[in-house]
């Protein structure tokens, strides 16, 4: 049950022509669950590295429970970290390497045997403590792993990449261990992908990361539905986009005046920008909506399953729209369609 | 493998122990011989005269146990010159993988400008004639204390080791993954168990060919013992040259099994770790 603070953090190799981490500010509460999701090379791990103590920051600072970290050695911080190929110790078997952080402590040898058992079966490998690691298959390595890391009961739990080195259906039952293990145990956990379906999934909250900075720090409801900006959203499949111009309580557009009811009106530039998911899009053929409505020519159908995808040409404007399949008005290309954005579910950026 | 080609191979294998081994059983008749002269196959007569005038078994009548220990504790100069080989190479083995290991992680983990400058000069020593530097050394030594003494002697014999011993643990290195040590240090292990529990497991294989290739090369030292040590530094291929060239091959042979024996029994201990199979050159990396 740790809070962790980071503040101002930056970190620059010489290597890079840009800092690998810019200006990064967060605040982790106890207990939560969260994902540094951006694509490689984005400075996610180097974060890790530092909140664990492989790298030292340029400059900024890591709080943990209101004492910073930067003087604490590695071995001394209660951060453990789960590396990406699961880094068991050859030459230990199973046992050796879940039991090797108490060992470390000092801790009594039947004291470790008992934890190790009860670690193993929180993993549900309760059989395989002889054997070594190289006996093991790539999804036992991943839970082993894990039960290393929890065995000293760790402030922090630090996953870099879990997932990606497991197939796909190991992927979803590991997926779901680490929800399980994480929501008992009440450790706070942070994990890096690069998968924004996995980071959705499982995390309490997402740092959407590009290029060293940090974009948003919120839940992924709010990365669906409210993007703090156009990259975010693109992020996270977002394709609608229309240039808009904040006027006497409306926006206006190319395509015509939209209302909005989004609360962050306020905080709305002159210039912005609105984005709307293509699953919230309406269509009729016969213009029977009050608000919001715009003509415009349906220019392909692609039926994929569950829902059928139309893009729509809208003045000059692209718009993308997702209808599920059942129960469709027969929609064809070429059509004359009403496309109708409706006021609460659009959202509007800044620029 | 095409089955003939294996056979060839085998035979080609047993071609090679044979000829390495031929003269090995020639010396050893010769070492217990007395007067082996060309045309005799075999000599007329065995004999341990050799070995008493390398006074490391007593003279007929007094081989007993308290003969064995009397004529050993009055320090022949084999058994001295055998203690200072194996001194000198131990102490230069362990000198050298202390000095190369640094070296050897920076080399082998890391790409950095003039590596191959840096890897070029390292192993220049193997290439240049050993006389080419060793007077240079020697006019150094000399004016610095280092000559006609042990320590002078240690520090010539880093010259030709020290690039077997970096060049051998790059190798390990270049496939070992420093994130093990990560690892370790997140679990809680400080900085001194991170090394013995889990980069020393992982290079100790590559350490020990390591070591072999350094004690080897200290134990076959003849040139740089000889300038270096001015005569006052007994080793043994000093003892098998002077006594080579004395003329007697029964001596001469028996001083030899001397010089090889223990090499021989290194060779023998370590031969696991040298062949390929071993995790030798791999380090971590490759498990």
């Amino acid at each position: 049950m740790s809070k962790l603070n980071i503040k101002n953090l930056i970190k620059s190799f010489p290597s890079m022509d840009r800092p690998a981490v810019n200006n990064v500010n967060l605040d982790i509460e106890s207990g939560e669950l969260v994902a540094f999701l951006g694509p490689s090379g984005c400075g996610k791990t180097t974060i890790l590295k530092m909140i664990t103590g492989l790298f030292q920051p340029d400059s900024g600072d890591i709080i943990l429970d209101e004492q910073s970290l930067l003087k604490i050695p590695t071995e001394k911080r209660g951060v453990v970290m789960v590396f990406q190929n699961y880094l068991l110790f050859p030459y230990m078997n199973v046992n050796e390497n879940v039991g090797f952080a108490l060992k470390m402590k000092g801790v009594d040898k039947n004291i470790i045997d008992q934890k190790v058992k009860e670690m193993l079966e929180l993993v549900k490998l309760p059989d395989i403590g002889l054997r070594k690691p190289k006996q093991l298959s790539g999804g036992q390595q991943q839970r082993v792993a894990l039960a290393r890391a929890l065995i000293s009961n760790p402030r922090i739990l630090l996953l870099d990449e879990p997932l990606s080195n497991l197939d796909a259906h190991l992927r979803d039952e590991m997926r779901d261990l680490i929800v399980t293990i994480q929501q008992k145990l009440k450790v706070t956990t942070i994990f890096v992908t690069h998968d924004q379906e996995e980071a959705v999934l499982l995390a309490d909250k997402i740092a959407l990361i590009f290029d060293g900075e940090l974009q948003n720090f919120t839940s992924p409801k709010n990365y669906y539905e409210k993007p703090k900006n156009i990259k975010a959203a693109k992020f996270f499949g977002g394709v609608n986009f229309i240039n808009a111009k904040k006027h006497n309580d409306k926006l206006s557009t190319n395509i015509g005046t939209v209302h909005y009811k989004g609360e962050n009106y306020t905080d709305l530039n002159e210039d912005n920008i609105i984005t709307i998911r293509p699953e919230n899009i309406k269509l009729s053929k016969n213009n029977d909506f009050n608000d919001n409505s715009f003509k415009g020519l349906i220019k392909s159908v692609i039926f994929s399953g569950t829902h059928t995808r139309y893009k729509i040409i809208v003045k000059d404007l692209e718009l993308e729209c997702s209808l599920q399949s059942v129960g469709l008005q027969d929609i064809k290309t070429d059509d004359t369609i009403y496309v109708h954005l409706p006021s609460d579910k659009i959202w509007a950026m800044n620029e | 493998m095409n089955n003939n080609l294996k056979k060839i191979n085998i035979y080609a294998i047993y071609l090679g122990a044979i000829i390495l081994i031929l003269p090995l059983i020639a010396f050893f008749i010769n070492a217990f011989s007395f007067r082996w002269f060309y045309p005799q196959v075999i000599p007329k007569e065995l004999s341990l005269q050799a070995w008493v005038r390398l006074k490391l078994i007593p003279k007929p009548g007094q081989r007993t146990f308290e003969g064995f220990i009397e004529l050993w504790a009055s320090n022949p100069a084999v058994i001295k010159a055998l203690l200072n080989s194996l001194s000198i190479g131990f102490l230069v083995t362990i000198v050298s993988i202390i000095i190369a290991l640094p070296a050897s992680r920076v080399l082998g983990l890391l790409n950095f400008r003039f590596k191959k400058l840096i890897i070029f000069i390292m192993v220049s020593p193997t290439i240049l004639p050993p006389i080419a530097f060793v007077l240079g050394l020697n006019i150094n030594f000399i004016s610095w204390g280092f000559s006609g003494n042990y320590f002078g002697v240690c520090l010539v014999h880093l010259v030709p080791i020290m690039p077997y011993v970096v060049l051998t643990m790059t190798g390990i290195f270049a496939n070992y993954n420093p994130d093990f040590e990560h690892q370790a240090r997140t679990l809680g292990a400080n900085k001194t168990r991170t090394f013995l529990l889990i980069t020393l497991p992982a290079i100790a294989p590559g350490m020990v060919v390591a070591a072999l290739f350094a004690f080897l090369v200290s134990w076959s030292q003849y040139l740089l013992t000889f300038l270096i040590g001015a005569g006052k530094v007994m080793t043994l291929p000093l003892l098998v040259f002077s006594t080579a060239s004395s003329g007697n091959p029964a001596l001469t042979a028996a001083i030899s099994i001397i010089f090889i024996f223990p090499a021989i029994l290194i060779l023998f201990f370590t031969s696991k770790f040298v062949s390929g199979e071993s995790g030798a050159t791999s380090g971590f990396g490759k498990i």
